[in-house]
């Protein structure tokens, strides 16, 4: 069984080896329907790209996908093996992490404090001594494998570029046991160096690690440049599904605006 | 959590901006004096202590050397205990008032109920952690802000006092060589005071309770999404915060011998926090030096004892306190500002 093999490979010939596959998911908030049945299956290292317009359930999506909320119907496989997602925590001990926008770093925290924080190496039992040195060279050594780039690991996170501290989110996500990863936003405000950047480690995290990531992403372009098959999200359910080789940025934009004209009346618009 | 953090991610989009890493010659002055802002107090102290030792040769003396560190201590160690609550982006105002109340529970326990003595401070100790884990409750479960909860705990707990004593001196209880221990010898409570914020530096700088306050303050959703148990954390630092306030409250009325129920302790909690502040601790959370603050708590002590024995009136020490204190933030906010341009600079 080769997971590289199923990059990029055509939609059906994906199915038999998921790592992730969800069918039927619904979710309603009181009268509001926000998820009406959507069908997503990801591919070992694939990266998956998740755009729709505010309102069309891709943050309800996601939301379920990383543990935090709970669909009324659906069924959700990891492995091939039938989960049902509690909380976070749970979504965590199966392998789901989660980077969000905001990062969850602390900018006064020096890099390798970052990497470790809440899973810090510590000495002298329940006095909880931090082994300084020990994170250090864990954190220089996992930095230099995934090929990201600080000044040093003893470098305050605010004194970092806007893409360094993605890259930085990144990794600590990626530095456990993760299957899944799920990016929101990667290339926000970010400059087209530190945009290739975090492609870099996004395709290469994919590659040469195995880790299948679900991008959402506002901005198509961004999701063309960093990722393998793009699923659209509209009105609650995925109703396009390419890969990213088979069709291009003006086809998707003709696809989006053609669903507005059909959804002029609801008046809502991409901020 | 989850839900927090996307809403506020979507808020934050637009204000990040790419930023470069400073480097360069002329800015590795500038870099030490960001990284290490205990540097600049230590020159403040160092001058202050020369100055008043040419200008008056009563200053280096044992007395004179005693009464300064009688000041220090309670300043120090209630500033420590408030640096952990201003890395968490808090605040207790109601340390001073700890500082005067425990005193009163050691006698009640004591002269009152006849408890040994050793066990009555410990008590006494105990009761302040509680203090703390109020208002530490009051902040995270209740959501009241820590200003307002801790204000309302220190006037109740001078209220209790007021009422306890029949707003009448009293005497504090000793016994012997533990009273020597607990300030009853001159040098005693900066021993106490020392011990306290060594014990509190390691704590901050070298625990993974320390990262997990810096962690708090410095990026509270952020902190919670990693896992971090947040408002355990700050309930944490509530409780240490009161109990060493407790413990050298309880040092310095073994020293004074009298309890006076007429003082608030406001005025040793405002020492405090500025000692804090004038050591290089922000208000904003995420940073703090226990260190800083000590250092402080001498220049407090140093202006306070010297203007005295070079004959200006104490008011003008009040005074220079307002200065110093606006100097202090004025500096903070214009190195983190100069720290803000030499990372746009690149």
């Amino acid at each position: 069984m080769s997971a590289e093999a199923l990059v990029g490979s055509t939609d059906d010939a994906a199915g038999r080896d998921d790592i992730l596959r969800v069918e039927g998911i619904a979710k309603r908030f009181g009268s509001v329907v926000a998820l009406r049945g959507v069908d997503m299956h990801l591919g070992r290292g694939e990266v998956l790209g998740l755009v729709g317009d505010n309102g069309a359930g891709k943050t309800t999506l996601v939301k379920i996908l990383c543990g935090y909320q709970r669909p009324d119907s659906g069924r959700m496989y990891i492995d091939g093996e039938r989960v049902e997602l509690h909380s976070v925590g749970d979504a965590r001990a199966k392998g789901i992490e989660t980077v969000y926008q905001d990062l969850a770093l602390v900018p006064q925290l020096p890099v390798y404090k970052n990497l470790f924080l809440k899973r810090e190496i510590v000495a002298g039992g329940r006095l909880g001594f931090l082994s300084d040195r020990k994170m250090r060279a864990l954190a220089r050594q996992y930095l230099a494998d995934i090929k990201v780039n600080v000044p040093s690991v003893d470098a305050p996170v605010d004194r970092l570029s806007g893409g360094q501290r993605q890259a930085i989110a990144v990794a600590r996500a990626t530095r456990s046991e993760v299957k899944i990863l799920l990016l929101d936003e990667p290339l926000s405000a970010m400059g087209a160096k530190e945009s290739a950047l975090i492609i870099d480690l996004v395709r290469d995290l994919a590659r040469s690690r195995g880790v299948s990531i679900v991008v959402i992403d506002h901005n198509y372009a961004h999701v063309f440049e960093l990722c393998d098959r793009i699923n659209v999200i509209h009105q609650g359910r995925v109703s396009f599904d390419r890969q990213v080789a088979e069709t291009s940025l003006e086809e998707l934009t003709d696809y989006m605006v053609s669903e507005y004209r059909q959804q002029v009346s609801s008046g809502r618009a991409e901020r | 959590m989850t839900q927090a953090a996307l809403s506020q991610a979507d808020r934050n989009a637009a204000s990040r901006s790419p930023e470069g890493v400073g480097r360069g010659v002329g800015g590795f002055l500038r870099a030490s004096l960001v990284e290490r802002r205990e540097a600049a107090i230590v020159i403040v102290a160092i001058a202050l202590f020369a100055y008043f030792t040419a200008a008056s040769s009563n200053f280096l003396t044992v007395p004179d050397m005693q009464n300064l560190s009688q000041f220090i201590g309670p300043v120090a160690v209630i500033g420590a205990g408030e640096v952990f609550l201003l890395v968490c982006a808090e605040v207790d105002l109601s340390a001073g008032t700890v500082f005067v109340f425990m005193p009163f529970v050691v006698y009640f326990l004591d002269t009152g109920l006849g408890v040994p003595l050793i066990l009555a401070i410990i008590v006494a100790v105990a009761v302040g952690a509680l203090v703390g884990a109020v208002n530490g409750l009051i902040t995270t479960a209740l959501r009241v802000p820590s200003f307002i909860a801790t204000l309302g705990m220190l006037f109740l707990l001078d209220g209790i006092m007021l009422i306890a004593s029949n707003a009448a001196q009293l005497t504090m209880p000793t016994s012997g060589t533990l009273s020597s221990v607990f300030g009853g010898w001159g040098w005693s409570e900066i021993l106490w005071s020392l011990a306290v914020v060594a014990v509190l530096y390691v704590l901050l700088n070298r625990t993974r309770f320390g990262m997990h306050a810096i962690a708090t303050g410095g990026n509270l959703i952020g902190a919670a999404e990693a896992g971090v148990p947040v408002n355990r954390v700050k309930i944490w630092c509530f409780m240490l915060c009161s109990a060493v306030s407790g413990l050298i409250g309880i040092v310095d009325a073994t020293r004074i011998t009298v309890l006076d129920p007429g003082n608030t302790g406001t005025t040793e909690m405002f020492y405090a926090i500025s000692a804090a502040v004038i050591g290089g601790t922000a208000l904003t959370g995420g940073s703090g030096t226990v260190i800083g603050g000590f250092i402080g708590a001498v220049v407090l002590g140093v202006l306070f004892v010297g203007l005295t024995i070079v004959g200006i009136s104490a008011n003008a020490f009040i005074l220079i306190l307002g200065l110093a204190i606006l100097a202090a933030m004025v500096a903070n906010v214009q190195i983190a500002k100069l720290s803000q341009k030499r990372r746009a600079a690149t």
